[in-house]
């Protein structure tokens, strides 16, 4: 499969953002192809999270555009980047500790009844659906999310992601919280979302978790992009070579944050 | 009735028959410690009072009829506080506005409205009530604005509202009390005439009972519908026999209380009604007032639990980044909570100065404090995210029942604003502990 002929998915050209006075994203430049995964890597503070959040609408980028399926997008907040198909599972998982496992899965697009109230049966019904597919061993729908285990949270997180057909999937530390076997079932997750043609970024400081599932890797350091590459074009070495030096390897694309050789 | 779907409870052999009996009717326990405390309060001053002088006067029609009638402001606002706090806010200014919107709405209706609409127009209280609710909307919306899209804490821009309302009351009359009102709009303050006597007061109770019936029945078929698990018939009749006894006893002690026995007499002179032996015996009923705080309890709470409103409400309380997010505009949000605080508070201010008869700069001193703390011995968290209606409505009751009992036993102003004190620090401390302990299992 060759998805360079295709149309991108999501291309971010040039993006920069700045706090104060400090650069966070320095003239970044990434895509995503339908049905592909890409690892994004980094240190802490490299600027993954950030550039990230400018595509879920979390961030509004100082310079730079954004292209959806090649249309240019206009994305100034959450909503925003919903309406393209844009859904996100935060690191922090950004769940309502205070309201159940239904209500978070459908914030923000609540179901309704005729008369325009909320629909409690029908999104608990739904929400019954989607977790028995996600994790058949969740029970407990009746209660404030903040009663549930990490992995419980993390399938809410998960679950309200793909529920409403995203195209386009941004996972920030997925597996951060869990265990190995809810790792695993995540892993499995992305599997599957991805041969539905579904886009996915993935975000992770574990490189042997990425090299798993992903297609192709990003790099950052320091706020700009090291490079990118196929992973079966470079070997963990020199991936984590990107990571620590900025040293881009010959298998991968250099970017502006590229270590002068 | 019976139904596949498996019922909530499998009931253990050796529970304990209350722990039984709330689990399976899904009562909240906290609501259950609400009510006995105030069952506590009553009973306590009742027996007081019968040590004191010979005969309980706390737990009688008279009082209790009082009471409700003393409550329904402050628990009007506190239905609204518990949506302010729950959104991690807080709102100083709502004893202050009362005063404003009160003096505005007395002002329109004494002055200007009978040169427009004609004197004594029945029009008049009603364009007076809707001057008072738009104004008070209007100042909420500003004041959420101000917190929302400025950023200023709410803390400030209420406690800025709390003196800046204060003085614009004493400015729209420069400090002059406007009495009297209009006859109509003075029933909103209930007594003889501004309650709905006994026939109306037992259709009232009659309908409740219906749709408490109602209520649970379509409850059921919902949950069967869905195969969601239900609660075992017999708590169900539990619940639809307590919640009929409380409507139709509620009924009964208000109609059990009479008119005053000269407003009885000048009726009866009136309509040429013979005077019995013993006076004229007619049922007080419902206040107005009182139908007016149900009504906003319903409404309300319907806002809460069943709209996409109050579902962000309670979701941005919980994780405000969480709904921001999701894609809730946490922003707009904000105003409206403050907006419909504000028309709550314009309600109480219509509700108070028709009790009063007279519009005074004086108006809701204090009474931010009384709704905050209404609102917080009803079980709203001060950290957000939890809170509600009824229990804000039990809470009014608790701190009215708490004044309204010491001033039968004859305390002074002092000690009254002393025990109330005591009371919402124990209070909270009680529920503090409560929610650590069951939190760690």
């Amino acid at each position: 499969m060759d998805a360079n002929l295709q149309t991108p998915l999501v291309q971010m050209k040039d993006i920069s953002l700045a706090f104060g006075g400090l650069k966070a994203i320095d003239d970044a430049s990434i895509d995503l192809y339908p049905g592909e995964v890409v690892g994004l890597l980094g240190h802490n503070g490299a600027g993954k999270s950030c550039l990230i959040k400018v595509l879920s609408g979390a961030y509004k980028r100082d310079a730079g555009q954004i292209f959806i399926n090649g249309q240019e997008a206009t994305i100034n907040n959450p909503r925003d980047a919903k309406s393209f198909g844009i859904e996100t599972v935060y690191q922090a998982l950004a769940l309502a500790d205070n309201v159940d496992a239904a209500s978070n899965l459908y914030l923000g697009r609540e179901l309704r009844t005729r008369w325009g109230t909320l629909d409690d049966a029908s999104m608990e019904a739904e929400a019954r659906k989607v977790m028995g597919r996600l994790n058949p061993n969740f029970r407990r729908f009746k209660e404030p999310v903040i009663a549930l285990s990490g992995g419980q949270r993390q399938s809410v997180a998960i679950a309200r992601a793909i529920h409403f057909n995203a195209r386009i999937l941004i996972m920030d530390e997925p597996t951060a919280a869990l265990g190995p076997a809810e790792t695993a079932q995540v892993g499995e997750l992305i599997k599957q979302l991805k041969a539905e043609g579904i886009g996915i970024f993935l975000i992770s400081h574990d490189i042997h978790d990425v090299f798993d599932l992903a297609d192709r890797v990003t790099v950052m350091k320091n706020g700009q992009i090291v490079g990118s590459g196929r992973v079966t074009d470079m070997t963990k070495d020199e991936v984590l070579g990107m990571i620590i030096l900025g040293k881009c390897p010959p298998g991968a694309i250099p970017g502006p944050g590229a270590m002068a050789s | 009735m019976t139904s596949a779907a498996p019922t909530a409870t499998s009931a253990a052999p050796n529970e304990p028959a209350i722990r039984r009996l709330l689990r399976a009717t899904e009562v909240d326990t906290r609501m259950i410690g609400m009510i006995a405390a105030l069952a506590f309060i009553w009973i306590g001053f009742n027996f007081y009072t019968w040590v004191q002088s010979g005969e309980g006067i706390f737990l009688t029609p008279r009082n209790l009829w009082n009471l409700t009638v003393q409550t329904s402001s402050v628990a009007v606002m506190a239905t609204g506080m518990v949506l302010v706090i729950v959104m991690r806010h807080i709102d100083l200014s709502v004893g202050s506005i009362i005063a404003f919107v009160a003096n505005v709405a007395g002002v329109a209706q004494v002055y200007f409205l009978p040169q427009i609409l004609g004197l004594d127009s029945p029009l008049i209280w009603i364009v007076a009530v809707l001057i008072a609710l738009v104004v008070g909307a209007a100042i909420g919306a500003f004041q959420g604005s101000l917190i929302a899209y400025l950023g200023i804490p709410a803390f400030i821009v209420t406690l800025g509202g709390q003196l800046f309302w204060r003085g614009a009351a004493w400015w729209v009359t420069t400090g002059q009390t406007i009495a009297p009102l209009d006859e109509r709009f003075t029933l909103i303050g209930g007594g003889a005439h501004g309650s709905i006597g006994a026939l109306w007061s037992w259709a009232l109770a009659a309908l409740a009972c219906v749709g408490i019936v109602f209520a649970l029945y379509s409850g059921r078929q919902r949950r069967t519908r869905f195969r969601f698990p239900q609660r075992p018939m017999w708590a169900e009749f539990v619940i639809g026999i307590v919640g009929c006894f409380v409507a139709i006893g509620a009924t009964a002690i208000v109609n059990a209380y009479p008119w005053p026995e000269r407003v009885a007499a000048a009726y009866a002179k009136a309509n040429n009604i013979p005077v019995p032996e013993g006076g004229l015996f007619i049922p007080t009923g419902y206040a107005i007032p009182v139908l007016i705080m149900l009504a906003t309890g319903f409404v309300m709470t319907f806002i809460a639990r069943r709209t996409r409103f109050g579902r962000y409400v309670y979701a941005t309380g919980g994780n405000p980044e969480a709904a921001e997010l999701a894609g809730v505009n946490t922003r707009k949000i904000t105003v409206m909570v403050f907006a419909l605080m504000g028309l709550l508070a314009a309600v109480a201010a219509c509700i108070d100065s028709a009790r009063l008869n007279s519009a005074t700069n004086s108006l809701g001193t204090l009474d931010e404090l009384y709704t905050i703390a209404a609102a917080v011995i009803g079980g709203t968290s001060l950290a957000g995210g939890v809170g509600t209606i009824y229990g804000a409505i039990i809470g009014a009751f608790v701190i009215q029942s708490l004044q309204s009992g010491m001033v039968l036993l004859g305390f002074d102003a002092a000690a009254q604003q002393m025990v109330v004190g005591a009371v919402l620090v124990g209070a909270v401390g009680i529920d503090t502990f409560y929610r650590r302990r069951t939190a760690k299992g």
